[in-house]
């Protein structure tokens, strides 16, 4: 079931006028996913993994609509090569909403693994990122989606399992 | 006919056209070719193009041409499911299928042996899937343009390069320069 801060974030993505969202599932995303699915306004195109949603991305965005990622953390250790020979090389705006898992509150060790490489990843491509923790630290999405286009840089949002859980 | 010949049977047809080209030997030559604005290099993701391709297709209403290889879809396989569950009547996918990878040495892929392209396109669900020879390429193009049907394209030629030197346009004026032809 999709919960209220599902439905903010998904309203909050479609007020900065994305209109293009591919995806991969994660348990944590389910209620975006389930909100995006019912959202005219923005076209999703669920892809099989992280690197093919970027270049589906990355078309959408020279076609003329705003595109964005919903992934889980893990993804970043598939993506590495594409964020910086497509996404940065060609200075794409990309917003990437990826779930973070492996942090307190994770039910699976093997999960814990990429969430001790995840900012690690982030801070060594130099992508700006965010942490949202709390669910009031979801008060910034609107201008850190903002941020995204004017700095036409990938940005990612990582949103724990203490912000999901608060958040429901 | 090896790639190189069939690009120039199909600039004729093409070259008003979006097109999205695969990274290495496609974007080199077709770039010696006739490099326009309304080509889209892939200067380093291997396997992205037909992705870029849809992608693009579905943003907006002009005919996009992505032309890809049998090396880079089999890199990029899911690519194949996720067209072939998103038609866009205004999407050509050109695999060029020389069975081999071009841009590293002609070392053979899978696909010049017992996997065959066409058929996991039609398993994933896309509708129109051809197979052609290199000689008949540029007609099968040519009808996928004029159709509103989404088509892929798997034309069959000989492996090998030419000589051309690699792409040293700037990526940002590639995509700024493409966008504008988008727009116009």
């Amino acid at each position: 079931m999709a919960t209220g801060m599902d439905k903010q974030i998904v309203e909050d993505l479609k007020a900065a006028g994305i209109e293009y969202i591919t995806s991969v599932p994660c348990k944590q995303l389910a209620g975006v996913i389930e909100v995006l699915e019912e959202t005219p306004e923005i076209m999703h195109m669920p892809s099989n993994k992280e690197d093919e949603g970027m270049g589906l991305c990355a078309g959408a965005y020279m076609g003329g609509m705003k595109p964005a990622i919903v992934m889980q953390n893990t993804a970043l250790g598939v993506v590495v090569n594409t964020l910086a020979t497509l996404i940065q090389f060609y200075q794409i705006p990309l917003p990437m909403l990826i779930s973070y898992r492996g942090e307190v509150g994770e039910p699976v060790a093997c999960q814990v693994e990429m969430a001790l490489h995840t900012k690690a990843i982030l801070n060594q491509m130099h992508i700006p990122t965010y942490h949202f923790h709390k669910p009031e630290d979801a008060a910034e999405l609107p201008g850190i989606l903002e941020y995204c286009q004017m700095a036409s840089k990938p940005v990612a949002i990582l949103c724990d399992a203490s912000f999901w859980r608060a958040s429901a | 006919m090896i790639r190189n010949d069939v690009f120039k049977t199909l600039i004729p047809l093409i070259s008003e056209h979006l097109v999205v080209c695969n990274i290495g030997a496609p974007s080199q030559e077709l770039h010696a070719l006739d490099d326009r604005a309304s080509n889209f290099y892939m200067l380093g993701t291997m396997g992205l193009a037909s992705s870029i391709g849809l992608g693009l297709a579905a943003a907006q209403d002009k005919p996009v041409i992505a032309i890809d290889g049998d090396g880079s879809v089999l890199t990029n396989l899911g690519t194949l499911a996720t067209i072939g569950n998103n038609a866009q009547g205004n999407f050509t996918l050109l695999i060029i299928d020389n069975g081999s990878y071009g841009s590293t040495g002609d070392q053979p892929t899978y696909a010049g042996m017992n996997t065959d392209l066409a058929a996991v396109a039609k398993a994933c669900g896309a509708e129109t899937v051809l197979t052609v020879s290199a000689e008949d390429t540029a007609k099968a193009v040519e009808d996928a343009i004029a159709s509103d049907q989404m088509t892929i394209i798997v034309s069959k030629c000989e492996s090998g390069n030419v000589k051309v030197p690699v792409i040293k346009t700037n990526p940002i004026v590639i995509r700024e320069r493409f966008m504008e032809e988008v727009r116009r």
